[in-house]
């Protein structure tokens, strides 16, 4: 039995549940009775793997980065998910979730999003398969992503603003989660990270984990082991780091290395550090580490990376965290920017500055020479060009 | 016995009321309270304000963040109510999320609850399972009832589950939606609030969300205890004041 996989009832230790309104219990009873056995059959698989071929362009490369290995004299493989149809890493989990939906007979759509990037990859597989979508987005990222927003629309989704709150992810997520108590026979939520009520982060965790089977079956070519000795990878809500360190759970000889934004500084203020800042606490249905006052209430992080300014993190990163089976580092604003320009100019690769984040740790701690380093590369940087524009002044 | 429970034996359909403790200013809790009961409501709910509540719509959710605005604590709220059952005899639930009281401690919620004279909890993201095998025991130690939801969409079968453990009344949701959202109910919901009271459950059912003026709360207590009215109340108190909380309970009783 493994020490990290969701139990039973929901849970990664401590961490997980569903701690849901009865309103959204039958739906998300729905699902959690039948996702294993709909996930398993094989014609579930056929159809997904089909499309992770021919459509999002699976296997992405594990590609060895022979000018940041000799600059950090380490062996640095990069698991190229920015090469995904979408730009990222978040079409395999809605590629998936779409299937389920259909399969449970649902015709509505609905999502969160931050950034826009899991907006977007909704938004695909919904014109892809033919089905309405709605997409809730905070009115502020709305301003701030733009383009992101015009995609959606192009591909045929609604995109409605989240007007509460703070008006950025967690607020979207608080109406996307009012839109499935007020629909609730018709309506699928694809949520978009590993985090939420069980069984989401179980399952997105699942629809990710194509990133380290690759990994594993990559690295036996390059390298003869299927085993890294780390596993780097961003968290903000967690889904490309539960991906990438999903199939080596268990083998504690591979080091996982989750990083997460620190913005300003972690004792700055504005940060998104959760794993330092974070108390054990509820949000979204799920038991996990939260940013929060001392009175329970929900805090916003900042993080100069849309896609890392979550207040919680997903319930199995919080075990990770909690166990010591992950090391969790925190990267400054501007060292992931730097980060982010030198993997640019060293690899010609424009890395998602999400992504960035994860680069920085190449700088922040010691390999060795013999040492097989994964990161993964969830996203490219094109929807962030106005951000890199502004911050370097190109 | 438990004030809840004895309202629940009275010969008459009860009105509930909830606001937002905190709302509109920090310290209209305790008159708030006074006011309800001078006017002859039957119970009242004290929301402990959330910054995230998933089960409200806008009007609560705005009046929360106003009152956590104004200062309102889980802390300041028990400070508030040191002294309530010197002034009125009504019973008194909280209802919030669970987040809070997690933060402030379960148990020490509790015991709060029990000396400021608090007589249950509606907790809307405490699911069943998780009270059943965590907190039941707490809960009791202190007295206080938990109060359980049940929506159109729940099965005969967790209704059942539901009335067995509870020990006050059962909390109907009218309809398949977050608070504050509808205007008047149609043949979908009289149906539904007629098979709940032909189930003959042990406990009296109270109808929430969606009930705002006269004709909703007659309709919601044609075949059910009580109702309760959230959101209309609130928006109420912020148009008029708190000063008039006399004439909106008239308007429903009369």
């Amino acid at each position: 039995m493994s020490q990290f996989n969701v139990s039973e009832k929901g849970f990664y230790g401590k961490f997980g549940g569903a701690f849901i309104p009865e309103m959204l219990y039958p739906n998300v009873e729905e699902l959690r009775t039948q996702y294993l056995s709909i996930i398993a059959e094989p014609s579930f698989q056929e159809e997904y793997m089909y499309l992770l071929e021919q459509y999002v362009g699976r296997p992405t490369p594990l590609y060895y980065a022979k000018r940041l290995s000799e600059k950090y004299n380490t062996k640095v493989y990069l698991k190229r998910e920015d090469l995904c149809h979408t730009g990222a890493h978040k079409v395999n989990n809605t590629i998936g979730q779409i299937i389920l939906a259909k399969r449970l007979g649902k015709t509505r759509i609905i999502a969160e999003t931050g950034a826009g990037q899991h907006g977007v990859a909704t938004a695909t597989v919904c014109a892809l398969m033919g089905l309405q979508c709605i997409v809730y987005m905070g009115e502020v990222d709305i301003e701030r992503q733009a383009p992101n927003v015009a995609r959606m629309k192009m591909l045929g989704a609604e995109v409605r603003p989240a007007t509460s709150g703070s008006k950025t992810l967690k607020d979207a997520t608080n109406e996307a989660i009012r839109d499935w108590i007020n629909n609730p026979t018709d309506t699928f939520y694809i949520i978009g990270s590993v985090v939420g009520p069980h069984p989401y982060p179980d399952m997105v965790a699942k629809f990710q984990s194509i990133i380290s089977k690759e990994i594993k079956s990559q690295l036996l070519t390059h390298e003869g082991t299927e085993y890294p000795d780390y596993v780097i990878a961003c968290v903000g809500g967690g889904s490309n780091a539960a991906g990438a360190f999903y199939e080596f759970l268990d083998d504690e000889q591979v080091g996982l290395i989750a990083v997460e934004a620190a913005g300003h500084g972690v004792d700055s203020g504005e940060s998104a550090a959760t794993s330092v800042l974070g108390k054990i606490g509820i949000i979204h249905g799920s038991r996990t580490l939260l940013m929060q006052t001392e009175d329970g209430q929900i805090t916003e992080p900042y993080s100069i990376s849309a896609g890392l300014d979550y207040p919680g993190v997903g319930p199995l990163h919080a075990h990770l965290c909690d166990t010591g089976r992950a090391e969790f580092i925190s990267i400054t604003d501007e060292d992931a920017m730097n980060s982010g320009l030198e993997i640019s100019k060293m690899e010609g690769i424009i890395p998602a500055i999400e992504t960035a984040h994860a680069f920085a740790v190449l700088d922040k701690k010691q390999f060795k020479p013999t040492d097989i380093v994964v990161i993964n590369l969830s996203g490219r940087g094109d929807k962030d060009l106005n951000t890199y524009i502004n911050y370097f002044g190109f | 016995m438990n004030r809840i429970n004895q309202k629940l034996q009275e010969n008459k359909k009860l009105l509930s009321i909830y606001f937002t403790a905190g709302y509109p200013n920090l310290n209209d809790t305790i008159p708030t309270i006074e006011a309800l009961e001078k006017s002859g409501v039957d119970m009242i709910e004290i929301g402990l304000p959330f910054s995230d509540p998933l089960a409200d719509g806008p009007t609560i959710q705005e009046s929360s963040t106003q009152a956590i605005e104004n200062g309102m604590t889980t802390k300041l709220l028990f400070e508030q109510l040191k002294e309530v059952r010197n002034s009125v005899q009504i019973p008194l639930i909280i209802m919030g999320y669970f987040n809070p009281m997690m933060q402030f401690g379960v148990e020490n919620f509790c015991q709060k609850c029990q000396e400021v004279g608090i007589d249950g909890l509606i907790i809307p993201d405490l699911p069943l399972e998780e009270y059943l095998s965590e907190y039941q025991a707490i809960f009791e130690k202190y007295n206080l009832k938990n109060v359980f939801l049940i929506t159109p969409q729940t099965s005969n079968e967790r209704i059942m589950e539901i009335d067995a453990v509870s020990d006050s009344f059962i909390y109907m949701v009218s309809t398949a939606a977050v608070t504050g959202g509808q205007a008047g109910f149609g043949t979908e919901q009289t149906a539904y609030f007629e098979r709940i009271a032909s189930l003959n459950l042990k406990n009296p059912q109270i109808i929430g969300f969606g009930i705002s003026d006269k004709e909703t709360f007659t309709q919601a207590t044609l075949h059910q205890k009580g109702a309760i009215i959230g959101s209309a109340f609130i928006k109420y108190i912020t148009q008029n004041s708190i000063a008039k909380i006399g004439e909106f309970v008239e308007k429903i009783r009369a």
